[in-house]
């Protein structure tokens, strides 16, 4: 499983992930390039069918992240994702998506490392998980 | 709490009774038209059908085990606005658990509205239901709710309730403003009549019903029921779990799905006005097809029915009240139902929530709290 990369989607939001994404590449901070970004402008506006999308697409894990409860450009659109992220985290592993292949994280705009941080160990986590089920037998 | 009063049968026709009592209610100077299961005059089927004729109350069969579609869409469309008038419908309980899901979304209204919910016996599957019935309705009827209340079970000329009735534990319309109890009563000579909310109490007063106490029989045979249903159901669950339990199984389970959208239209609580499904998101080129065949040197046609699927769990489950519409409408014999229930038990205590319990609960996805869920934050 050494060569195994793993693809993940990960949806950020323009004010808080993604401004810490581009903090991180201005840092030259090194992180993995498994991650494939997917710039939103809120966390609250990822409908479950874009995860269950990318997943049965054969993403090997999802992230969604935004800001830090308080501090929602929208005031409350990542509380939102939070009920979407449960709902689904109740609803994917009763069909054996491992619970670790959907990720919900807060990363502010000035995160930068906490985000390199974080890309590494997901990828890590995704390497030792294996490719997922839908990458390998899913015919759409 | 709620008001109790028995009416009497006379004859041993229940269902006499029953349109007597409907024929009241419409008697009312505030109702102007009462919508009920009905004997259609040109085939031997029942439909829900508004009446403001009380003479045309005769063919009114709330007993019959048709379901050919959860009314509770009907009422939506009487009600999304004013009507002018006030109308009472009869509606099975999860017809009107389904509704109360849809005032919570705004496509509904229970101002002008009175609901008489009836202890449900249960319906058939459509295509039972249309093998089985007679061309003499009245007789098939009979037959059917004489042995389900003589407690012999529903099951007769070898089929049996639909497994959605099977596994359902709200046989009793606790949600409606007036309900009707049959459960536990000798209904050859009475049938119990409950107001649950003040307009129910309103309609009680004007009918001038004496009130009398519930027996104690029947609390005990609604309980009995509700077991017996709770244990179909909780062997369901497992028995769908154990056949959907990888993506592989699960592929295999909606294999027959042809993305013909049935089980979306017929359901009471897919709320959507336009279904993403439908539109130019879906409407791929033809190119893209190639792409992805090309990718495993495979597609599936046609594509996204898994996608289909979960997409519909993610946006109804919370609401999903399993009436079992969804299986009735599917053509390849799916069983939809038996899916989207199991997933729905977990979604919805996921939220600590119940599809059509109160209309003061808000539906999971349409609120929220600073402080709760944390466990779905972080990387573990």
């Amino acid at each position: 499983m050494t060569d195994f990369e793993p693809t993940i989607i990960a949806f950020v939001c323009n004010w808080c992930t993604y401004t810490a994404a581009d903090l991180a590449g201005t840092s030259r901070l090194t992180y993995p390039k498994n991650v494939r970004m997917v710039r939103v402008m809120c966390t609250g506006m990822v409908d479950p069918q874009y995860v269950i999308k990318a997943l049965l697409e054969g993403a090997d894990g999802v992230l969604v992240s935004g800001c830090h409860p308080g501090d929602c450009h929208y005031i409350n659109g990542n509380f939102k994702a939070r009920r979407r992220i449960k709902l689904l985290k109740e609803i994917l592993p009763q069909f054996g998506f491992e619970p670790e292949r959907l990720r919900l994280t807060w990363i502010g705009a000035s995160d930068g490392i906490q985000f390199a941080e974080i890309m590494r160990e997901l990828v890590a986590q995704l390497k030792t998980l294996g490719p997922s089920e839908a990458k390998l037998k899913m015919v759409i | 709490m709620a008001k109790t009063a028995q009416i009497d049968v006379k004859d041993q026709d229940l269902l006499g009774a029953l349109r007597g009592f409907f024929m009241a209610v419409l008697d009312q100077d505030e109702i102007s038209a009462i919508l009920v299961p009905w004997r259609l005059p040109m085939k031997n089927r029942v439909m829900p059908t508004l009446i403001t004729d009380p003479a045309r109350l005769d063919g009114a069969d709330p007993l019959s085990p048709a379901f050919p579609m959860n009314g509770a869409k009907v009422v939506s469309r009487l009600t999304r606005k004013a009507s002018g008038g006030k109308i009472a419908v009869v509606l099975r309980p999860c017809e009107i658990r389904a509704f109360i899901e849809l005032v919570k979304l705004k496509q509904g209204r229970t101002e002008d509205l009175v609901i008489i919910g009836i202890d449900c016996l249960g319906a058939y599957r459509n295509t039972d239901y249309f093998n089985w019935v007679g061309e003499d309705i009245g007789a098939s009827t009979k037959a059917f709710y004489t042995r389900v209340l003589s407690g012999k079970g529903a099951a007769m000329d070898g089929i049996d309730l639909a497994p959605a009735c099977q596994a359902c534990e709200f046989p009793v319309a606790d949600g409606a403003d007036v309900s009707v109890g049959l459960f536990g009563m000798d209904t050859d000579s009475r049938v119990l009549v409950q107001a649950r909310t003040q307009a129910g109490e309103m309609l009680f007063l004007n009918l001038r019903l004496s009130e009398t106490e519930e027996p104690p029989e029947r609390k005990k045979a609604v309980d009995a029921l509700v077991a017996e249903r709770i244990a179909f159901r909780d062997r369901m669950f497992t028995e769908t779990h154990a056949a959907t339990d990888s993506l592989e199984k699960l592929t295999g389970y909606l294999a027959n799905c042809i993305n013909c959208y049935n089980c979306r239209v017929a359901c009471p609580v897919c709320y959507c006005r336009e279904c993403v499904f439908l539109t130019d998101v879906f409407d791929h080129e033809p190119s893209q097809y190639l792409r992805w065949a090309d990718r495993k040197g495979v597609v599936k046609m046609p594509t996204d029915t898994v996608f289909y699927h979960l997409t519909r769990l993610a946006h109804m489950s919370t609401a999903c009240v399993g009436c079992g519409q969804c299986t009735n409408a599917c053509p390849n014999d799916i069983p939809v139902m038996e899916l989207f229930r199991t997933i729905a038990h977990r979604t919805q205590k996921g939220f600590d929530y119940e599809a059509g319990r109160s209309l003061d609960e808000k539906p999971p996805l349409s609120e929220f709290r600073e402080d709760e869920f944390d466990e779905v934050v972080g990387i573990g």
